[in-house]
């Protein structure tokens, strides 16, 4: 009689999981349905996003799914020939595995454009597969340099890693000449290491003191207590952190609970720090960050944007939105110049775009008032600016 | 003075080990069986005082709390944390482990890796996956020798706090009524019932115990590496598992011991020889110790009878 109930009650589960995936498609067939009447020629471009919506990244990829939002629902409003329909976002968790999947179920509800991943490491797993279904990608915020490498068909709104940490280290030499630098990296991720090796390759040409160099793993991330008294006793006075904002916030609050106190340097990864969950965002004060996008800044474009998001999703966005916000506006420009419609392959949409991304230049909220442009590479080109955090908000020192 | 505060680090962690050790090693010592359950509950009195923490922080301090109020707030967070703790680790006892007690000792290992993923998917579905910042219990360093060697309050307190909870427990298991007979159901289960202990009684009194000292590793834990999320307890579970087996599986000094020379190995690895290889060097420190001594340091060896 159990065996009974129980097979009795797996049926139903099946049978109720069944209905609702036709649920959903109908529903979403009609909506097709109706921005067709409401769009004069063909349907909307098909854009999907991949990026970590939960874990240790998630303030990224939520935020770079909100502004893609933002963005795209302000293109559709312009009432013109491009529109947009931004199908919901695929969660990767910052993890390689998680964000093929991810992928291959946008591919399952008609991606024709992606926008991602978010960070590097899922990058370098989905890229080759764009690759291959020729996909264009255009990605907001995964800086790594073997994102774009021998991938044609993958641009990148943000700088790469060998941008930032060349970048970063010509920052430093000049405005900390002196400075004692200590630098703490993540060894098992492509993106903490990439900046790590440019930075250093920069420094030791430009004949920069560094005195400590500390590694963590993902295993280890929340306990740096080790590597900051090593840091501290091989006299580092600044220490240069090429990671992301959580194990950031860890060394900030181990090294304030050792009475340690350096000047620290982070990157784009850095960015988000002051929204971290319960952290203490006193402990961030003064810290410094290279980031091509404050929402301080006085511009009609960012304020547009920051009251938007405001508004729609509550906090303030960071760097990673304006690079999607920036990214959505990109294709919006290269899908004018290169003349694509919806209707068409997605491998032919791919090959108009790689022609004219060269071609055109964009100015966005993240190039400082430059503007943005592309090598056939997929490597942006604008410029970079460093921001201190004071009284809680970044400020251009 | 390099040395020294790498040993004070080294120390305080493994002060934390061992009281999670301590858990594994009394479980495994009374109920025979290896419950992996245990990191996660680490990782829920963690939440629970972080949780109190917060509304306190926001209802009931002000903006500028005095030490002594923001004090109290912490120990009634810890007590509250040991409070729920001890109550999940006997319903976890009643439920999962005690309807298995005839069955096989494989039966049991899987029902507890089981209880560890229900756990910290629970807490991933209630508490959210995003990474929360922990605020330390205590805060600040004693410094010493005009600045050069910085010790932190949490360090300080959770090596007090390990010392006195193992003197506690060593006091309970010889000399109390419940410990007497704890031991005899280690000794011999069967034959402890037949002496009229309550033997079912006196497992879910482990686990209590057991679980409660988990809520305090787990406030240990997280204020001294202040990331706080749902896998917070897995990595720390298994290092403490490791200890205890180091030290002598069953035995209480022996968890102390080894969950002491863990956490110095861990350190001093990492500062001397390699970040990356410390977990490796531990784990190879912990099989050569295996190979000589099959019983871990202070385990007494019981040979089968056939």
């Amino acid at each position: 009689m159990k065996k009974k109930l129980l097979a009795l009650a797996l049926a139903l589960t099946m049978a109720l999981g069944l209905t609702a995936c036709g649920g959903g498609n109908d529903t979403s067939a009609a909506d097709d349905g109706g921005s067709d009447t409401t769009v004069s020629t063909g349907t909307a471009f098909k854009i999907g996003v991949i990026g970590p919506l939960t874990g240790g990244a998630a303030i990224y990829g939520t935020c770079v799914a909100n502004s893609a939002q933002i963005a795209v629902d302000e293109i559709n409003a312009l009432g013109g020939d491009i529109q947009f329909e931004l199908l919901p976002a695929a969660d990767d968790v910052n993890d390689a595995e998680t964000s093929v999947n991810a992928y291959n179920s946008l591919m399952d509800k008609g991606m024709q454009i992606l926008v991602g991943t978010v960070t590097t490491q899922p990058a370098l797993s989905v890229v080759p597969l764009t690759y291959d279904d020729r996909v264009f990608t255009l990605t907001p915020s995964a800086s790594g340099d073997d994102v774009i490498e021998n991938n044609d068909n993958v641009f990148q709104i943000c700088f790469t890693d060998s941008n930032q940490g060349s970048r970063s280290a010509q920052y430093i030499n000049e405005h900390f000449p002196d400075a004692k630098i200590g630098i703490i990296y993540k060894n098992d991720e492509q993106y903490s290491i990439g900046i790590r090796d440019n930075f250093k390759a920069e420094a030791d040409a430009r004949g920069m003191d560094i005195v400590y160099e500390g590694t963590f793993a993902e295993a280890n991330q929340t306990d740096f207590n080790v590597q900051l008294t090593a840091a501290q006793s091989a006299g580092a006075d600044l220490l240069f952190l090429p990671i992301y904002y959580t194990p950031a916030s860890a060394i900030l609050t181990q090294a304030n609970a050792l009475g340690y106190k350096p000047t620290f340097f982070g990157v784009d990864g850095m960015d988000g720090i002051l929204t971290a969950d319960n952290f203490d965002a006193s402990l961030a004060e003064g810290v410094y960050l290279l980031t091509p996008f404050s929402a301080d800044a006085e511009d009609e474009m960012t304020q547009n944007f920051v009251t938007k998001y405001q508004e729609a999703y509550g906090g303030t966005p960071n760097q990673f939105g304006a690079d999607a916000y920036d990214a959505i506006y990109t294709l919006y420009q290269a899908i004018q110049a290169a003349g694509v419609t919806a209707d068409m392959a997605t491998e032919d949409i791919c090959d108009a775009l790689i022609e004219v991304m060269p071609t055109i230049s964009v100015t966005g909220l993240t190039s400082a008032g430059s503007e943005m442009t592309w090598d056939a590479n997929g490597a942006v080109s604008k410029d970079p600016t460093a921001v201190i955090i004071e009284n809680g908000t970044y400020v251009t020192p | 003075m390099e040395f020294l505060s790498y040993l004070i680090t080294g120390i305080s962690l493994g002060s934390i080990y061992a009281i999670i050790a301590l858990g594994y090693t009394m479980v495994y010592g009374i109920a025979k069986m290896l419950n992996f359950a245990h990191g996660d509950v680490i990782m829920v009195g963690a939440y629970v005082s972080f949780y109190v923490t917060m509304f306190a922080g926001s209802n009931l301090l002000g903006d500028d709390p005095s030490t002594l109020a923001s004090g109290i707030v912490a120990l009634v967070s810890v007590l509250l944390a040991m409070a729920v703790c001890t109550v999940l680790g006997v319903v976890i006892e009643g439920l999962a482990y005690r309807p298995l007690r005839q069955a096989g000792s494989l039966a049991v290992l899987i029902t507890a890796i089981g209880v560890s993923y229900f756990l910290q998917n629970a807490a991933q579905l209630l508490f959210g996956a995003n990474p929360k910042n922990f605020t330390p219990i205590v805060s600040g360093q004693l410094t010493l020798f005009g600045g050069q060697l910085r010790i932190s309050y949490v360090a300080l307190l959770t090596i007090a706090a390990c010392v006195v909870i193992m003197l506690g427990l060593t006091t309970f298991t010889g000399k109390s009524r419940m410990g007497k007979a704890m031991r005899a159901c280690s000794e011999d289960r069967g034959a402890a019932q037949l002496m009229g202990i309550n033997v079912n009684a006196t497992i879910s009194m482990t686990f209590a115990i057991g679980s409660a000292l988990a809520a305090v590793a787990g406030v240990l834990l997280c204020s001294y590496s202040p990331v706080l999320q749902p896998t917070t307890g897995s990595m720390p579970g298994i290092k403490a598992f490791t200890a205890a087996v180091f030290g002598g599986i069953g035995s209480i000094p022996g968890a102390f011991l080894g969950g002491l020379l863990l956490g110095i190995i861990e350190a001093l690895a990492q500062a001397y020889i390699s970040t990356q290889l410390s977990n490796t060097i531990l784990f190879a420190v912990l099989i050569v110790v295996l190979l000589v001594k099959p019983s871990g340091l202070l385990g007494k060896y019981v040979p089968e009878k056939v």
